[in-house]
């Protein structure tokens, strides 16, 4: 008999906005520290990051357990950044180059580039990575900062595979053009 | 294979996405290559520094709170008014629901476990396999455990390996459930062994309390301390995971 209350009790607690809290919390720093780096502003960031959590509390239901949480509230945030004015604004300016599918930009052998990049401090790559157009940056974010694999970038952004690799790869070098900029080459 | 297409893989290769076979073929040709050895530098070092700008924007601890607030919700009580009529229902035949339920929960336990462990073995695998195998190097203890402060929701304590055929050899945050775990990696001989420890209530609801079976010819050892379930998982002897266990254990 107690089990069987147990189970019930498991099963109530499994539909329990309390679950929804014990994932979504740890994740708090990282999106709002993602939400600001995508409204470049911290009234706007604040705005998206609850009405992240609102959206993604009310569709907690649809979330299937065992399915990646992150990948899926990384995704609430986005769209709901890509339908305020500012995103809408942002996928406006968006390169031409961004979905091509011209293959991936040969590599840049010379010292003086790397040397370059060894010296540029963290403010500099911030403000680089501010410069770039906002589907450049989350993508880099995604990857080299959350340290998303691809499949999970590809689930947060809903591209397939390939563009994710080859959009990181246009801005990994959008980086790099960005970083020498300011370094005044 | 010439140098053009080999940076051409390099993204893949640092970003731990290449399958194992070009990983090491690539892993090769970086040993021989001074050019491709200098690119790869250049976007490791582009990689760290965007690792390192990433975290630039701290959220207002008043927001923090009042996000808190907004989704958190009481603890459901045992008794909830939309199970009562269920358990109106369940009285009239207690006996055999009672019966079924205890069957079906034993049966639940048993295929819980073995998905788990089967895919705690997957991740083993596929750490092995792995170009970057740990995120942090160090065969010193006190070098490991602090690497995961702030990067999951417990601590633990690691054991002393002098004397012992054991050598750490590094850890990476690993997932089960969406909940973040520590994935140590151990070597004995030509061995690796990886040891996962998550909160309890992350892993199944078993009864067994301690585990110890074969899976697919890899040696799996499981118990419960203090609220933190442990796994420890590989290809050496069933006598070496097992005093690798013990070691373990004693470390609290």
């Amino acid at each position: 008999m107690v089990r069987w209350f147990t189970l019930v009790w498991v099963l109530e607690e499994r539909s329990s906005p309390g679950s929804f809290e014990e994932l979504a919390m740890p994740l708090f720093d990282r999106l709002y520290n993602f939400a600001h780096w995508l409204t470049q502003d911290r009234q706007e960031a604040e705005d998206l990051v609850q009405e992240t959590y609102v959206k993604a509390l009310k569709g907690f239901s649809s979330f299937r357990p065992g399915t990646n949480f992150r990948a899926w509230i990384y995704q609430i945030l986005r769209n709901t950044f890509f339908t305020s004015r500012t995103g809408l604004k942002a996928a406006a300016t968006v390169p031409l180059d961004l979905e091509g599918d011209e293959p991936i930009l040969p590599a840049v052998k010379d010292t003086p580039e790397s040397i370059l990049l060894q010296r540029s401090d963290r403010q500099i790559v911030q403000e680089a990575l501010g410069r770039l157009a906002v589907p450049y940056r989350e993508v880099l974010l995604l990857s080299e900062f959350e340290e998303m694999s691809y499949q999970e970038i590809s689930a947060t952004l809903a591209i397939p595979m390939g563009t994710v690799m080859s959009r990181l790869s246009r801005a990994r070098r959008a980086l790099r053009d960005a970083v020498q900029q300011l370094q005044g080459k | 294979m010439g140098c053009e297409e080999w940076t051409k893989k390099l993204d893949a290769y640092f970003d731990g996405e290449l399958p194992a076979d070009e990983a090491r073929a690539l892993d090769e040709h970086l040993r021989g290559c001074s050019n491709c050895a200098a690119e790869g530098l250049r976007r490791v070092q582009q990689k760290r520094a965007v690792a390192a700008a990433g975290m630039r924007f701290t959220a207002d601890p008043a927001f923090r709170v009042r996000i808190q607030k907004s989704i958190a919700a009481p603890r459901p009580m045992l008794w909830s008014r939309r199970w009562l009529p269920v358990f109106g229902a369940l009285t009239a035949t207690a006996a055999v629901l009672i019966a079924g339920a205890l069957f079906l929960n034993l049966q639940g336990d048993r295929r819980s476990e073995r998905q788990l462990v089967s895919e705690l073995v997957d991740q083993h695998v596929a750490t092995l396999a792995s170009a970057n195998p740990v995120d942090v190097v160090s065969t010193d203890r006190h070098t490991v455990k602090p690497w995961f402060a702030g990067k999951i929701p417990f601590t633990f304590n690691l054991p002393e390996l002098q004397d012992s055929p054991f050598a750490l050899v590094g850890g990476r945050v690993s997932y089960l459930g969406q909940s973040p775990g520590a994935e140590l990696i151990f070597r004995v001989r030509l061995h690796e062994i990886s040891v996962f420890i998550f909160q309890e209530r992350g892993t199944y609801d078993g009864r067994e309390n301690e585990l110890a079976r074969t899976v697919l010819s890899f040696e799996v050892r499981s118990w419960r301390h203090n609220g933190l379930h442990y796994f420890v998982i590989g290809d050496a002897s069933a006598q070496d995971l097992d005093k690798l266990s013990e070691l373990i254990k004693a470390a609290g």
